[in-house]
């Protein structure tokens, strides 16, 4: 009978103490030198294991008849800058990309002179961190043969994507190294399903980068600079949602 | 006291028996954290975007077949296909902590962190979904390799007749488990709940969660083949993880049955004191 009582105790003190461990995880969480360490090892495992056995992989690539019939938009669609807007208002006709930082030849090239070098279209899929997809038509200018174009410094290995569109304070920014710059459906992309690139998708140019999640396709590109480190780029993670959000600099998972 | 192994002695009800091997404890108690970490960190990700389709894409503005959210006289819902079940207060409209009323799928108290934070579920889903995937990995390998798998948990041909599992289920609900030496072997109803856990339900978590993984989709494009696409992958993930938490939940319930301290004794030191057989 003691035992049985026991048992019983042992049991409730089970399911009581089951919540307690629980928010015991919920505060972990709350501490940065166990989010910074234990809760990051995930991507730097990913990332790793990513980059050694799947480095070359292509993204699938579908059919006009597997295409999303609405592809939404998300994120800013509508950049405030008045330096945006000036351009939007005469279709980006004196509108170029910077593009700076480790490079040989420094130089700003016109939306008309991308449009002009070799181009990519690709239908994939863009999948969402909070767990949509849609599947939409790309054509662009293959990152690569810009980064070609201007000449990239040895000691270069990230590529800084710098945006027109503002959430909060800092304008967008994001980056990827250079495995995913000069990955051949890595492009900087002025046209979507067929039509010029909309305002709501990024236009004049956004980056397609087929086998990372959603946040890391930076719209409305203005400039692109190489960096040796991302030290010295808004708080050092990256990205404005890896520095705002604590999402993942590595977003392929 | 006696001690014996149950393979070559023959112990009888009230003797303590070698249950469980010490892969098999350790595999356990990992899975048993992991699977809280996991599904609350998931349910976390899923209340980023509360709906769920079939095939390559689905967003906001494609069918959904299942999709928590609030409806036009502010009460929280789930739908699963025409099927609409008022589920307010628990799925979709809640109150938290605070007692601020909350729009979101899954409540404060299923989900890790509590509090809304995608980035922050990725972080705990993503890091430990690694110590799970090679958990499942590491276990099945080692469990054919010690013959866990063939001698313990593969039906023999007499139990899959299906008179024997009609018998063993009977029994199962009339709440008569095994006795004695009947009780150092898994029946078969156990065999089969065990079997499916560990080859379907999480081998199948693991390889749908990485189907989500555009990287993997290109590493591996088969994966998007073997589930019908990411979405039909994003949705197996959670039906497969459901299914996980009937399998825990009834898995508890029998633990409470066949006596707790006995079977959480047997999971710990891997001693299990065999139930005395019935007077006749």
């Amino acid at each position: 009978m003691t035992r049985r009582l026991m048992t019983r105790r042992a049991a409730l003190t089970g399911l009581v103490a089951s919540p307690m461990i629980l928010s015991g995880c919920d505060r972990l969480g709350q501490s940065p030198s166990f989010r910074n360490i234990v809760l990051s090892s995930g991507e730097w495992l990913s990332y790793r294991m990513h980059r050694l056995f799947g480095a070359n992989a292509m993204a699938r690539e579908y059919t006009e008849a597997e295409m999303s019939p609405d592809f939404r938009t998300n994120g800013s669609t509508r950049p405030q800058s008045a330096e945006y807007q000036r351009h939007l208002a005469n279709g980006f006709a004196t509108w170029s990309l910077k593009v700076s930082g480790l490079v040989e030849e420094p130089q700003a090239i016109p939306l008309a002179d991308l449009r002009a070098m070799p181009s990519r279209t690709q239908i994939t899929r863009h999948d969402c961190v909070e767990g949509w997809s849609a599947i939409g038509k790309w054509t662009g200018v293959p990152l690569g043969a810009v980064l070609d174009r201007v000449m990239l410094k040895p000691e270069a290995r990230y590529i800084v994507f710098r945006c027109a569109d503002a959430l909060g304070l800092s304008p967008y920014y994001e980056s990827i190294d250079l495995v995913d710059a000069f990955h051949p459906q890595t492009i900087l992309a002025y046209g979507m399903n067929g039509s010029d690139l909309s305002q709501g998708h990024g236009a004049p140019i956004r980056l397609r980068v087929e086998r990372q999640l959603g946040y890391k396709h930076a719209k409305f590109i203005m400039e692109i600079e190489a960096v040796d480190s991302l030290s010295d780029i808004g708080l050092g993670r990256g990205g404005y949602w890896e520095d705002t959000g604590f999402y993942e600099w590595y977003a392929g998972i | 006291m006696t001690t014996l192994d149950a393979e070559t002695r023959n112990p009888k009800g009230g003797d303590l028996v070698k249950r469980h091997r010490l892969s098999t404890r350790l595999w356990h108690w990992i899975n048993a954290a992991m699977f809280f970490i996991l599904l609350m960190s998931g349910l976390m990700i899923f209340n980023a975007h509360p709906r769920l389709y079939w095939g390559e894409y689905g967003a906001n503005l494609d069918p959904a077949w299942l999709q928590i959210g609030v409806d036009d006289q502010q009460a929280g819902y789930l739908r699963i296909g025409d099927a609409r079940i008022g589920t307010d207060g628990v799925l979709g409209r809640w109150e938290d902590a605070d007692g601020q009323l909350r729009n979101r799928a899954f409540p404060y108290w299923a989900t890790l962190p509590s509090n809304y934070n995608l980035a922050l579920a990725r972080r705990w889903h993503l890091t430990f979904a690694w110590v799970f995937a090679v958990g499942i990995f590491v276990y099945l390998v080692w469990s054919l390799l010690n013959r866990h798998v063939g001698r313990d948990l593969l039906p023999r041909r007499d139990e899959m007749r299906p008179s024997h599992i009609l018998a063993d289920l009977r029994d199962h609900m009339r709440l008569k488990l095994p006795r004695g030496i009947e009780a150092a072997r898994y029946n078969i109803l156990q065999k089969l709940a065990y079997l499916s856990v560990a080859l379907v339900l999480i081998p199948g978590m693991v390889l749908t969660g990485l189907t989500m993984s555009p990287q993997m989709d290109a590493s591996w494009p088969w994966l998007l083949d073997l589930f019908g696409g990411r979405q039909s992958a994003r949705s197996l993930h959670f039906i497969f993880a459901f299914l996980l938490v009937l399998f825990v939940i009834v898995h508890l319930v029998m633990v409470l049955i066949a006596g707790p301290f006995n079977e959480i004794r047997s999971m710990i030191t891997g001693w299990f004191r065999l139930p005395k057989e019935r007077s006749k």
